[in-house]
């Protein structure tokens, strides 16, 4: 912890650098270029020494024990609860759920809420710009239930048609299930009009915030959605937790997900009694050690301060788009006014794959394909992109040498 | 015969110095892989990867198997040129005999790990798949 207290309040992003040892590394004799920020971000030396603290100091199960073991990782667990609470302003700490990411937590609503609520005829609206997790969910629910899904248009822009969403709102509507920022595109969407517009109708609302969490100041009660979902692996945290927020009414009227230990009052073969939030949605074991790291994260980003990690993805942003666009062929996908820092792109007659072949020969780590977002691709009449997603550690060398790379591989491709 | 063919791609990348040469020669090869005919790229014939596509046709003739392929992406394309020169005109026996220890010699086993990004690995299968019908189908069957 204590190299975080000697973090200057001026963005230095060498000394960002430094605590991520990954960053060092080399590929082909070139360090690493890591650009694949939108899919996993990579972990600072604090989240590393956490997951390690906690295996070797006081792994334990936690909330049943009366050993001191149990007591500290109980403590360390339940104190990442209340990080969480603080992180996206929760009102209260057993509105935080803890899941193995935001693909959870929105299955968690769809078959808990979702089951209790949704009826025949009855609509549920996502977006043409969602990715696969905020799909399949409402389908599987659809298609179960004979409900109608309906979806948000998507503009040339790479923007959502409010317009056209506000005419697909009705009495029939309970529920709207839209991403906060486009892992492919990088859009911010505005999900404040989104929400405010279905809850004049009664409909409840559900926010994936796997992509904006990292980037954006999330303020759940600001935004008043009912539901809200982020990984903890997107947010320089572990792989293998997230955090499902609901409103803690909403929590206590739905059924449980899973049955199991921890999330039991009372069993008999009778009946069988539920725990009170958050636990009666936290069935088995949780991912502890995870959970534990997850906090390291959030603080890692707290104190570096979120405005200041913005302002240097912004730029980042805006040194980069200009530089790309110039290049022979680029053209880029996803030019809303509103963006996080990622670039989509697609290069005329050449396949993202090739270009993600080329560019990984030279160091450089993007992404290329449909991004689990087969629809939106269909939308653009392209098979996929190539992405570049910026986060706190990346610089403008890095962008530099993309540039360069991607040169190189039109070169070597046309 | 199939050795020999893979040696003799295993010396032509021994001569390149860098990378850039290696992926340049699969480019080319790539490009001048006889584009497949839009008749041939149906479904069945689509390997399916997670990014790109690469379709396969097979035909038998005189107890061999000629194979002809295409990719979307030019570097599966040079890659699957390089396994049809390998194994296409090629007896069912030899094809499944065969250990493609090419791949690993000249560097390539990372794309064919991709198995979900770019179907290589299933287009080997395939091949092999193509290989054991045939032989199924034209060998005599045997009287007990």
């Amino acid at each position: 912890m204590e190299t975080l207290t000697t973090i200057s309040p001026v963005f230095d992003v060498e000394s960002i650098r430094e605590m991520f040892p990954i960053l060092s590394r080399e590929l082909n004799d070139k360090t690493l270029v890591y650009l694949d920020n939108a899919a996993t971000s990579q972990k600072p030396q604090v989240v590393i020494d956490a997951l390690s603290n906690y295996y070797s100091h006081y792994n334990a199960n936690i909330h049943r024990g009366i050993h001191t073991l149990a007591e500290e990782a109980t403590a360390a667990y339940e104190s990442t609860r209340v990080t969480v609470k603080s992180f996206i302003n929760a009102a209260f700490p057993e509105e935080i759920i803890f899941t193995r990411g935001a693909t959870e937590g929105i299955n968690l609503v769809a078959y808990t809420w979702g089951r209790k609520n949704i009826r025949a005829g009855d609509e549920i609206i996502i977006s043409g710009m969602e990715h696969h997790s905020n799909i399949v969910p409402w389908q599987i629910l659809c298609e179960e239930r004979k409900s109608i899904l309906k979806i948000i248009p998507v503009t040339d822009s790479g923007e959502l048609d409010m317009e056209a969403y506000k005419n697909l709102l009705s009495s029939k509507t309970k529920l709207v299930s839209v991403v906060h920022v486009s892992n492919s595109l990088g859009t911010i969407n505005p999900v404040k009009e989104i929400i405010d517009a279905a809850h004049r109708v009664g409909a409840i609302v559900m926010i994936d915030g796997a992509q904006s969490t990292v980037h954006l100041d999330i303020d759940v009660q600001e935004l008043n959605c009912d539901f809200f979902a982020f990984s903890g692996h997107k947010v320089y945290g572990p792989t293998g937790v997230g955090v499902l927020y609901g409103k803690k009414d909403l929590l206590q009227s739905m059924p449980p997900f899973m049955g199991g230990g921890e999330m039991i009052k009372e069993v008999t073969f009778e009946k069988t009694t539920y725990a009170d939030l958050p636990y009666k949605y936290e069935a088995g074991t949780p991912n502890i050690a995870d959970t534990v790291a997850l906090k390291s994260a959030l603080d890692f980003i707290n104190e570096t301060g979120k405005d200041t990690i913005r302002k240097h993805e912004n730029n980042l942003l805006q040194y980069a788009t200009p530089q790309l666009e110039a290049l022979p062929g680029l053209r880029i996908i996803g030019t809303a006014k509103e963006k996080v820092s990622v670039v989509s792109f697609v290069i005329a007659n050449i396949h993202p794959q090739d270009i993600g072949v080329l560019l990984d020969n030279q160091g450089i780590a993007v992404r290329t394909g449909h991004h689990c977002t087969q629809p939106l691709m269909a939308r653009f009449g392209i098979p996929g992109t190539v992405r570049a997603s910026f986060a706190m550690y990346n610089t403008k060398e890095e962008i530099d040498r993309l540039v360069n790379g991607l040169q190189k591989a039109i070169k070597m491709l046309s | 015969m199939i050795e020999e063919t893979e040696a003799e791609i295993i010396e032509s990348f021994s001569l390149f110095d860098n990378w850039e040469e290696k992926y340049e020669y699969i480019i080319d090869l790539g490009k001048k892989l006889p584009v497949l005919d839009d008749k041939y790229k149906l479904p069945e014939n689509i390997i399916k990867g997670c990014q790109s596509t690469v379709w396969l046709v097979a035909e038998y003739s005189d107890g061999k198997i000629f194979f002809r392929a295409d990719s979307d992406a030019v570097i599966v394309k040079g890659l699957v040129s390089m396994l049809i020169e390998v194994l296409s005109g090629h007896t069912p026996d030899e094809i499944l005999n065969a250990k493609l220890d090419f791949i690993r010699e000249i560097g390539m086993m990372n794309h064919l790990a991709q198995t979900r990004s770019n179907g290589l690995l299933a287009m080997v299968k395939q091949m092999k798949n193509y290989a054991l019908v045939y032989k199924s189908i034209h060998t005599p069957e045997k009287t007990i």
